[in-house]
């Protein structure tokens, strides 16, 4: 573990990127196979089966730092991580150990159907023999979460300076839904067998949000226009005489949209869409909200599907007839994807995401001020030679959206936040009046710059009314300006709507709550019903 | 009628009429040491220790009169006395004696000796009025020549590489609490004008302190190259550090030992360094003191106080402005400046 111990503290004391690449690159040089492989796990959200239970480590801990377990649970919010927590209380370790970093996960794997004595008993065990560093990641394995502000594409980016490998072909390797329990870092990373990974997505091509207006762009007879909807981002994969649906965050969520199964049955093999999953009915979107309904089941029901129905806004063809196609100009790709369209009756899920036309980026302004009348959120501009990248690529796709909606709203319950922000109010929820009563509408957590969070966290210690657990009240003085993209009727807060992304714009010193906005001025911006 | 009381100028003695580190303006206070929380503008009169007085004259422009460690002063019948606290240069507890009755009000205190401060002496009483800036479980320190080695050695790679090594430290106590710890021998030493500005003040009362050299802009940024640089932890985000050139930057606060605060800043190291205690030290300082009952001042204070509860002691919050070991020194000085503000009186 102490080598991997190093290489964290490597990446955790540096904030420049270049420095975080070598330390990586030089890790995925030098250190054994497995660990490699379980770094890269590690690194991409993947972690072993949790074998003991997040309430079993607290009660250990507290118990080994002989401490009562409600002292540790008051801490817990402090430090903002539960590994960590456990990490600091512990005494000093009075052994040390040689095991690797795939050794301890060994161990970990190994608890497995083991009552709890046993559990515990090799927990102990483990606490003891590791410095505090390799206790908080090893306890992070367990836990999950690791957050150590290396992205899958600084990782990507080590690995191919360790192994000579193009960056596009590892981070195409990388997708999916490998496991490093069934897979070898050679078989991952220095193979490629194409048949063996039909499922494989490739990496999606992420929109830059447009500084200022697109005129910068260039002639506009260069670019292509789409509305910009407001659903998930989606890949469907037909290959193999099967369908996958693989999420932005690479999740494969075939079984969560059965509404395009057919596809299997219409496109031809060797086909892969790129596109906008999006509630639909009757020619138009519905709200996100409907479409979380559909994110959060793992199996759907028929209601479920007769009342968030959702259809694929295809805008683009990444694989054609089996071949890649991703470097061919984005107007092909576009060409070819009207015409598999055209060609294949596939039915009314599969629905081309339309080209909005235009003559000038004035004709465009007007055609993105409509946005909300199309149940969109602005436009996408695509530059029609680009070929299809991988990540957030600046320079060929930019999204335009429309101007957030705003709210002048009260700051009336602050709570701390985490992690880094641990011991900073950053999490706060903002109320509108209904009469004279001030009814919560929305949480926001950012916006604000640190010394505007430090400022009203000294603010908050001196002017809270009660606690409720982690929770403040606060006295009502304070006025935000909140942005947000859209509102929807909701019972999660006691103002009856909720805020889509809402996030605070500026904070309204010259303001006094009572010019704060009231629930009917919200309730008007309600969409039609 | 208490010996000690708690109001919202600060912690009050009736029958002596005076206060112990007050908040507002008031017309006799005593005072445990010259941080901005503790020693505040616009008091009539000013008693501190002799080795702490000077920087509240700097800081404040007051006069203070001083008393020695150990020294009796009684006022009306109640005895006071001042004793280390080993927090920075000169910081004491307030021994409050009466009629057999004994409190004592340990301002910010330190236990570990840190070979510059006088070190913390531990005073028998049946009431503490106690600090628990860092009273929770997760706050354990090292020793503090195991962080200065970490401090030595993380310069020394620095210097290797041809960067100076910027550390963000407290200017008045945690920065030279640094200086006389490293190793001198490393490379030169530059200070931040309000680092040097308390340095000029310990030197002038006869401390020892290595040599440093106040960054004014005529020196060239090559100059930095491979030497320690003491600053403020605020000055680390601003653009007074463009004249510095390449460097690794540090902090050097409690603070450190939390991973989340030590990202938020954004420097490269977190050096986990106190002057206050740590949670053992904490529980060892209340035991060590006898007393039956704890009012705790400022920090994790309902956590402590019920962990106090559970320990068989009468403990109580006292609600206080005090504000431990702030992150930046800007929080202490706006602090300062709303006093200031709401006494009308400047210096």
């Amino acid at each position: 573990m102490k080598h991997f111990a190093e290489l964290f503290s490597a990446l955790d004391q540096t904030t420049k990127t270049n420095a975080k690449v070598a330390a990586l690159a030089t890790y995925f040089r030098e250190a054994p196979d497995d660990d490699k492989l379980w770094t890269i796990a590690l690194l991409s959200h993947k972690r072993p089966r949790r074998t003991v239970t997040t309430t079993l480590l607290r009660e250990w801990a507290a118990e080994a730092a002989e401490i009562p377990l409600w002292l540790f649970e008051e801490a817990y919010p402090v430090v903002g991580d539960l590994a960590e927590t456990i990490a600091l209380v512990l005494p000093m370790p009075v052994a040390e150990s040689d095991n690797s970093m795939s050794d301890w996960i060994k161990v970990i794997k190994g608890l497995e159907g083991k009552d709890d004595n046993e559990k515990k008993h090799q927990i102990l065990l483990a606490w003891q023999a590791l410095g505090s560093t390799e206790r908080f990641l090893f306890n992070k394995i367990i836990t999950g979460g690791f957050r150590i502000g290396v992205s899958q594409k600084l990782m990507t980016r080590a690995l191919a300076q360790a192994t000579g490998i193009d960056e596009p072909l590892l981070a195409h390797r990388l997708m999916g839904d490998w496991s490093p329990e069934t897979k070898t870092f050679t078989e991952l990373v220095l193979s490629d067998d194409p048949r063996e990974n039909l499922s494989r997505p490739y990496p999606f091509y992420l929109a830059h949000p447009v500084e200022g207006e697109p005129d910068a762009l260039g002639p506009p007879e260069e670019w292509i226009a789409e509305r910009k909807w407001d659903g998930i981002r989606g890949q469907v994969i037909i290959r193999g005489g099967e369908i996958y649906v693989w999420s932005r965050g690479e999740e494969l969520v075939t079984d969560r949209f059965p509404e395009f199964s057919p596809f299997k049955d219409f496109l031809p093999d060797g086909t892969v869409l790129d596109g906008e999953i999006l509630p639909w009915r009757e020619g138009h979107p519905l709200d996100f909200q409907t479409l979380q309904t559909r994110i959060n089941r793992k199996s759907v029901s028929k209601k479920l599907l007769n009342e968030a129905p959702v259809v694929l806004k295809a805008y683009d063809l990444l694989e054609s007839g089996g071949q890649d196609i991703r470097d061919h100009p984005f107007s092909a790709r576009r060409q070819a994807l009207e015409d598999l369209v055209a060609r294949n009756n596939v039915g009314g899920t599969l629905m081309l995401s339309p080209v909005v036309p235009f003559q000038s980026w004035a004709d465009l302004a007007d055609e993105r001020a409509m946005s909300r009348d199309y149940g969109s959120e602005g436009l996408m501009l695509k530059r029609k030679e680009s070929p299809y990248l991988a990540g957030r690529k600046k320079g060929d796709w930019w999204k335009w959206k429309v101007n957030p909606l705003t709210i002048d709203a009260v700051m009336i319950y602050a709570q701390s936040g985490h992690g880094r922000r641990a011991n900073l109010f950053t999490d706060l929820t903002f109320a509108v009046w209904r009469g004279n009563e001030l009814v919560p509408c929305a949480k926001a957590y950012s916006g604000l710059t640190d010394a505007e969070f430090n400022e009203l966290t000294r603010w908050i210690r001196k002017n809270t009314l009660e606690r409720f657990g982690p929770v403040r009240s606060v006295n009502a003085e304070h006025v935000f300006e909140i942005a947000f993209e859209g509102i929807q009727r909701s019972s999660r807060h006691k103002s009856g709507v909720a805020l889509r992304f809402p996030r605070i714009h500026r904070w309204r010193r010259d303001k006094p709550i009572e010019e704060a906005n009231t629930l009917s001025d919200l309730e008007a911006l309600l969409p039609a019903m | 009628m208490a010996l000690l009381e708690f109001t919202d100028k600060g912690i009050f003695c009736p029958t002596a009429r005076v206060y112990l580190d007050p908040w507002r303006p008031v017309e006799r206070a005593l005072i445990t040491h010259g941080h901005s929380d503790h020693a505040r503008a616009g008091h009539r009169h000013y008693l501190a220790t002799a080795a702490a007085a000077p920087i509240i004259r700097h800081r404040l422009g007051a006069d203070v009169e001083t008393i020695a460690f150990g020294e009796k002063l009684t006022i009306n019948g109640v005895e006071f006395s001042f004793h280390p606290a080993g927090h920075i240069m000169g910081s004491a507890q307030i021994r409050v004696a009466y009629k057999g009755e004994v409190w004592v009000f340990t301002g910010d205190y330190k236990t570990e000796p840190d070979g510059l401060t006088e070190t913390f002496e531990s005073v028998r009483c049946s009431t503490m009025i106690t600090e628990c800036t860092f009273g929770l479980p997760v706050f354990n320190w090292r020793p503090q020549t195991e962080v200065l080695e970490e401090i030595n050695d993380w310069w020394r790679t620095n210097k290797a590489i041809g960067k100076a090594s910027v550390i963000g430290a407290y200017s008045l106590g945690k920065a030279q609490r640094v200086l006389a710890g490293v190793d001198p021998s490393i490379g030169p030493i530059f200070t931040h004008g309000a680092v040097e500005g308390t340095n000029e003040v310990l030197r002038a009362q006869g401390i020892k302190l290595p040599d440093t050299t106040y960054i004014t802009a005529d020196i060239p940024r090559s100059s930095f190259a491979g030497s320690l640089v003491i600053a403020p932890p605020s000055a680390l985000g601003s653009s007074w550090m463009r004249r510095i050139g390449p460097a690794s930057t540090g902090v050097a606060s409690g603070w450190m030992a939390l991973r989340g605060v030590r990202r938020r800043r954004a420097v490269d190291r977190g050096f986990v360094l106190s002057d206050h205690v740590d949670w053992q030290q904490l529980n060892d300082a209340v035991k060590a003191s006898d007393a039956e009952r704890v009012y705790v001042t400022h920090g994790y204070t309902s956590v402590f106080r019920r962990w106090l509860e559970t320990q068989g002691y009468d403990a109580r919050i006292a609600q206080t402005d005090y504000e431990g070991e702030a992150l930046d020194e800007s929080t202490k000085e706006n602090a300062e400046a709303d006093v200031t503000a709401e006494g009308g009186a400047t210096s």
